[in-house]
């Protein structure tokens, strides 16, 4: 990849530093792997950069000048940090709006109304395209594939929160509740239980705890 | 169907406390350092016994690749390597175990890390499962403070440390190696085998990586015996499945059954049936995006277990369904998928690379029917072309829904092109210069 900044002009800072909690969260992760396998810390690493520039600046991305923090950190050469970053969906080379809004468009949610979710989306930030941060810089819109989450379509992913069994009005309405600074509790937004049928279980119902038959 | 009692995945919900207390209530880390001391040999033949087959999509027997780890330490660790990138569309059951099972997970990694003479565990969990990971994470640090792994797990004289490793969105991360690869700290892409993981793994080191659901049975099996889970299901099909059923379905869910039981049955009874009825029903992919779809016929009465769908052309995968009644375009459902695998090709293989292109701007003109016949023909050569010429099974598994929808729904596309040409005047052919398709995207 090119090692040119992937911010607009003027945004790309000429520094970084790890902050006191950011140097908490390295202490524990550098702990889980080898010592001279630190270059397993480079996606953890590239996690808690992006943290601390939401925290700091109300922006979640990775500015180049982080990157090379991170390679002089795991003691691996820059480009090898570049690269991953840009190979990873997740992490955001550009700066992003207050709130990563992240639709699930894939066949399960799609068959569900994903097309409904991005609609309301759209009207609801004025956002055009996939990929686009509103005018006000609080939402900035991204496409992605399965969540994982399918039997719960059509999905939303807010952030790291997934808002479930959407519609276009519900979704209209989070976005609303978003921006007045509120965050609705994550999961289903009809009345279900987490991936259970809707209008109640089919199995499980007898629900105290109790230990299955037949141990030893 | 399965019974209440036969459930090993007792808080798949949540409806319960997933924390220690929770988890100990329905029966985890009971007797664990007892399952321990029968020693490794006692619990892999145990496990080979149990029929289990790997839960993440190929189905190869969990015991046996448990026995393909070196029973002789030569001076570098082993490791478990658990796969819980769970990014197949379709496909969401690890989800459950990660977030409401997380004790089943933990104590399974121990038995199975001890199995194969591992003190350590990864298990690469997909980024956006974030709070899954934290109820994981939660789950492992109250079974260090228990002394249930760590330091002498369970009093068992066996040392375990069990560790969280979030991947960053890569569909191409749940592929074995591109896993390993990713955890050492690179790009996600595939290895070539040989060597296997079980002689040069995470690190050089001899490795195995299991689904997480493979690994989180095991603790149950051990406990209740090979024999009651080989008495579920079908011979060679053995035990009880996460499925899952989403799509045009009344109440998509996730759920746990036998394997063998009637597909129908289970959209019925769980997916409270077809949106419409069953006679409204287009087709289901029966697990995960990768293996081709049925029609309503076979759906009629198949079976949902590896060899009954291997039989129809298609294959159980991760036994997540996807229902498609009638009001379903079929061409754009599949064409989605190619986008798909299109986006998450890591483009190390030339056949992979151009191919996965190549399919989607096809099939989104099929999706117009701006084509020609012939073209359909052309598809599935192209289809041929990539599959079994790749690095690793992405380009399959890229192929697969493509043939099926040429198996299956031919005539659906054929009309597609005809209507295309009614109204856009004539018999000329209907493709336009391939520039201005490329320039149009
Ligand atoms: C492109 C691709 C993606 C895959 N994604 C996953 C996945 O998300 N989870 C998983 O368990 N296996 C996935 N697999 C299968 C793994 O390579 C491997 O076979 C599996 O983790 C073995 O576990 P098992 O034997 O317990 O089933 C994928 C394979 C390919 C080719
Ligand atoms: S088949 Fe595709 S995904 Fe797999 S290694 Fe080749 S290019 Fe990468
Ligand atoms: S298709 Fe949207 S979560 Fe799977």
């Amino acid at each position: 990849m090119s090692v040119q900044s992937n911010a607009p002009d003027g945004v790309e800072p000429t520094h970084f530093e790890f902050d006191h909690d950011s140097e908490q969260q390295i202490a524990v992760i550098l702990a889980k792997y080898p010592p001279e396998r630190k270059a397993s810390g480079v996606l953890p690493l590239l996690y808690v950069v992006q943290k601390q520039m939401g925290r700091q600046t109300g922006s979640a991305w990775i500015p180049r000048v982080a990157m090379d923090v991170v390679a002089e950190r795991l003691e691996m050469a820059p480009i090898r940090v570049y690269e991953v970053a840009t190979f990873y969906l997740m992490f955001n080379t550009r700066p992003i709006g207050r709130y990563h809004l992240q639709v699930c468009t894939t066949t399960s949610c799609w068959l569900r109304g994903s097309d409904d979710v991005t609609a309301a989306c759209k009207a609801a930030t004025g956002i055009r395209a996939f990929g686009e941060t509103s005018a006000d810089g609080l939402f900035t819109l991204t496409e992605v594939e399965c969540l994982g989450a399918c039997a719960n379509a059509p999905i939303l992913q807010v952030d790291d929160d997934y808002y479930e069994d959407l519609d276009g009005p519900r979704t209209e309405e989070l976005i609303a509740a978003l921006r007045r600074g509120e965050r609705p509790a994550p999961g289903p937004t009809i009345d279900r239980l987490n991936s259970a049928p809707a209008g109640g279980r089919k199995v499980l119902v007898d629900d105290v705890a109790r230990k299955p038959q037949g141990q030893g | 169907m399965l019974q209440d009692k036969d459930r090993i995945f007792t808080n798949l919900y949540g409806q319960n406390d997933w924390t220690l207390a929770g988890a100990r209530a329905r029966g985890d880390w009971d007797g664990t350092a007892d399952i321990l001391a029968r020693g490794r040999d006692a619990i892999i033949s145990e496990m080979k016994a149990s029929g289990l087959r790997g839960r993440g999509g190929a189905g190869f027997p969990t015991g046996v690749k448990w026995s393909f780890m070196p029973k002789k330490n030569d001076g570098r660790p082993h490791y478990l390597v658990i796969n819980g990138d769970e990014s197949e569309p379709g496909t969401c059951k690890d989800r459950e175990i990660l977030r409401h099972d997380p004790h089943k997970l933990v104590e399974s990694a121990l038995i199975a890390s001890f199995a194969m003479g591992a003190h350590a565990a990864y298990i690469y969990i997909r980024g956006e499962f974030y709070n899954e990971a934290m109820h994981l994470q939660h789950a492992i640090d109250e079974a260090y403070a228990a002394g249930l792994i760590g330091r002498n797990a369970c009093g068992s004289g066996w040392d375990f440390d069990f560790y969280i490793h979030r991947g960053a969105g890569a569909y191409i991360c749940g592929e074995e190696t591109a896993l390993l690869e990713s955890l050492e700290g690179k790009k996600g892409q595939p290895r070539m085998k040989p060597p296997f993981p079980a002689a040069m793994g995470l690190y050089g080191c001899p490795t195995t990586v299991n689904n997480v659901e493979s690994i989180a049975v095991s603790a149950t099996i051990l406990r209740r015996g090979a024999a009651w889970f080989s008495g579920l299901g079908r011979p060679n099909n053995a035990g009880t499945k996460l499925m899952a059923v989403s799509g045009h379905v009344n109440t998509p869910c996730v759920f746990e059954e036998e394997l063998g039981v009637p597909m129908k049955e289970l959209i019925e009874k769980h997916g409270g049936g077809v949106r419409g009825g069953w006679d409204n029903l287009l087709a289901v992919i029966p697990g995960g995006c990768s293996v081709p779809m049925l029609p309503r016929d076979v759906c009629d009465t198949v079976l949902m277990d590896y060899d009954s769908l291997r039989a129809e052309g298609s294959g159980l995968g991760t036994g997540c369904m996807i229902v498609m009644d009638k009001s379903t375009d079929i061409i754009a459902a599949i064409a989605r998928f190619s986008k798909f695998f299109k986006h998450e090709s890591c483009g190390q293989c030339t056949p992979c690379r151009e191919g996965t292109g190549w399919m989607m701007r096809i099939m989104e003109r099929m999706v117009e029917g701006r084509a020609e016949i012939e073209e359909i023909d052309m598809l599935e050569q192209v289809t041929r072309q990539v599959e079994g010429h790749t690095i690793c099974a992405l380009g399959d598994a890229a192929a697969w829904p493509i043939q099926g929808l040429i198996r299956r729904f031919r005539p659906v596309m054929e009309e597609r092109i005809h209507a295309y040409k009614a109204a856009h005047g004539g018999t000329r052919p209907a493709q336009v210069p391939v520039g201005l398709v490329e320039a149009a995207e």
